[in-house]
């Protein structure tokens, strides 16, 4: 069934007015779907994972539906949410290394994890150790501290914890960006893992790391200014950008075997706006070498070929 | 030329400093005007160690440093200060390494004292203006803000601007792409290309094998506090011969081939190398040995497959 969010509005509460981190997102994450979500900081990536999981004090939720295998989720009200985290959505949070409790044994904070869910733990010990054998984690791990794990190991069992009550719908938000290059390897195929073995159904993987999207996400999405601007199959997106900024972002990446003696490669000039108040119409057009005079109006998110949507006048 | 000779860095670890943590051993590679070397590794390697050690910011235990030919370790009060006029770092946030309440200008005014005093107003004026243009920069942009009110970008660009307001010759720079967005980290980068065309020698240390691939002429890998591989970069990515580089190869994330499935070298958890070793250094270590010219490799004896005993790496430079 897969989720569904229909022209998402979340704003955050600030002194100087409201900061439109989500500007009416539209987005469909099929069953069996791992999607990439990439941006540069401050596209409100991390807003979108995170209103899907909680709504904090600081946020504001303005507008838009989010349909999860045909439920409604009541993002907006934090005590009606309580039913459907961790089993239905749930969460590896951006700084996971941090996630876990200094005080606790693994495993003690697992049962007391589960029993806050209402879940007897004994039932689930089997599965535990299975995962994180699978994870090529030992069962040692459950008996130790935090502390005495190295930070890929901590990344794991925290993706084994979120995971364990097999949710329908995972979202990793930048759990890759403080690990090794051989770590972040493992850890990202680990995801992939999971979806086949049917830990998760679907997943929302978020990451400004374009490269790594492109090993593990099946389609990707790019986000600029809290709207989307693209989203395509992994392969279509690479191969056929249709939106400038997309087009600009890929071009940026220094692939390996590029050198700078014989491939200069450009950034993209300017900033992204303030979210404060952002411009009217297009929100890339100050930056984008194709706007002119149509772009003052808000390019709708249309889907241009099968699973391919794109918000740009000039793609075509 | 910046030149380390088997500079080593033991930290002492634990309570009351019992414990030995060997950092970094024997790093022997020299850093020339007008090239961007990379030092590669993963965290822990002791890649930012060798930085700090350049910067005089820690001391090094073991062999030596020097700046055409004078050892660092020795520079004193009026010396020292003529060290820090040529040779600067930069580092990876900028974010912090502001003072808040200073403006930039305040914060560039703090450099004058290095000079001697012995610049005008003018001349610093001028001396401002170039080094922030060279940096793609204008005064009015930046002089007159606080670092919160700079982009991250921006901030960047300020602080390598900042090193060039001296007489720099040596720049490090210590993971400064990695807090940077995507579309402007590229601009960075670049930038540190044009500053090579200058005449800058740039120590580029990073855990990012596509930067380094992209920006370097040389290439420095590091495990472990050891050099395993040193060479021009485009023999190092292309030719790995250590197990260990090829296997951060094998791990680095491309955009147009998915892991695994690309050709994978069939010698990735043996060493080639141990019967090659004909040289050994006084100290009884296997050396390192000069595959193809310039491109020099560390015996794997981290892979239990070396008949030395503690394993690697001695010589780095021809």
């Amino acid at each position: 069934m897969g989720l569904e969010v229909t022209d998402l509005r979340v704003y955050y509460r600030t002194l100087a007015g409201d900061v439109k981190a989500l500007d009416g997102v539209t987005v469909a994450v099929a069953e069996g779907e791992i999607m990439g979500l990439a941006g540069e900081s401050g596209c409100g990536k991390s807003t979108f994972g995170n209103s899907l999981i909680r709504i904090d004090g600081r946020m504001r939720h303005v507008g838009g539906r989010v349909i999860l295998d045909g439920i409604e989720l009541p993002i907006a009200d934090g005590d009606a949410m309580r039913e459907f985290r961790y089993k239905l959505v749930s969460i590896i949070p951006q700084y996971a290394m941090s996630a876990l409790n200094p005080t606790r044994r693994i495993g003690r904070m697992i049962d007391e994890l589960l029993e806050s869910r209402g879940v007897r733990h004994q039932e689930l010990r089997t599965e535990l150790r299975r995962r994180l054998l699978l994870v090529g984690l030992p069962e040692a791990v459950l008996g130790r501290y935090p502390i005495e794990l190295s930070g890929g190991m901590k990344q794991r069992v925290v993706m084994v914890i979120s995971t364990l009550l097999d949710p329908s719908l995972l979202i990793a938000d930048e759990i890759t960006s403080a690990l090794d290059v051989s770590t972040q390897k493992a850890v990202s195929q680990t995801l992939v893992q999971f979806r086949d073995e049917g830990f998760v159904r679907s997943m929302i993987v978020v990451t400004h790391d374009v490269s790594i999207l492109y090993q593990v996400s099946d389609t990707l999405a790019i986000m600029y200014a809290g709207r989307l601007a693209e989203k395509a199959p992994t392969e279509e997106l690479m191969e056929r950008p249709l939106h400038p900024y997309t087009r600009l972002l890929i071009s940026s990446l220094p692939e390996m075997g590029v050198r700078f003696e014989e491939e200069r490669l450009a950034g993209i000039p300017g900033a992204p706006p303030s979210l404060l108040n952002p411009p009217t119409g297009c929100r890339f057009r100050t930056r984008c070498p194709l706007a002119d005079a149509v772009c003052e109006e808000q390019p709708p998110f249309v889907e241009v070929a099968p699973g391919h949507a794109v918000a740009c006048w000039k793609a075509t | 030329m910046l030149t380390l000779e088997r500079a080593s860095k033991t930290y002492r670890v634990g309570a009351f400093g019992g414990g030995r943590l060997v950092a970094v051993r024997d790093a022997d590679f020299s850093i020339a005007q007008g090239e961007v070397v990379s030092l590669i590794g993963e965290s822990g390697s002791g890649k930012s160690t060798i930085g700090r050690m350049i910067l005089r910011l820690i001391s090094v235990n073991g062999g030596r440093i020097t700046l055409d030919g004078d050892d660092i370790a020795a520079l004193r009060g009026p010396a020292l200060r003529a060290y820090y006029r040529v040779v600067q770092g930069v580092f990876q946030d900028p974010f912090s390494s502001f003072n808040p309440i200073f403006k930039v200008d305040h914060a560039f005014s703090l450099l004058r004292g290095l000079h001697g005093g012995g610049l005008a107003d003018e001349a610093w004026r001028l001396r401002v203006d170039e080094a922030l243009a060279s940096v793609g920069l204008e005064g009015g942009q930046v002089l007159h803000k606080y670092p919160h009110q700079l982009s991250g970008g921006q901030l960047q660009r300020v602080l390598i601007a900042r090193a060039l307001l001296l007489d720099t010759r040596f720049l490090v720079a210590d993971e400064i792409i990695s807090m940077l967005d995507a579309s402007t980290r590229i601009d960075v980068l670049n930038l540190l290309g044009d500053l090579k065309a200058r005449g800058l020698g740039i120590l580029f240390i990073t855990h990012d094998l596509s930067l380094a691939n992209y920006i370097s002429e040389r290439a420095i890998i590091l495990r472990r506090g050891r050099v395993v591989e040193s060479g021009p970069t485009r023999a190092v990515f292309e030719n790995p011969l250590h197990p260990y580089t090829q296997q951060l190869l094998g791990a680095v994330p491309r955009l147009h081939e998915k892991w695994g499935t690309g050709p994978r070298s069939g010698k990735a958890d043996a060493c080639c190398y141990h019967d090659a070793i004909t040289t050994t250094h006084e100290t009884g270590l296997p050396a390192m040995v000069e595959a193809e010219p310039g491109h020099f490799v560390g015996c794997a004896n981290l892979y239990g497959v070396c008949p030395g005993d503690t394993g690697a790496v001695v010589r780095a430079t021809a």
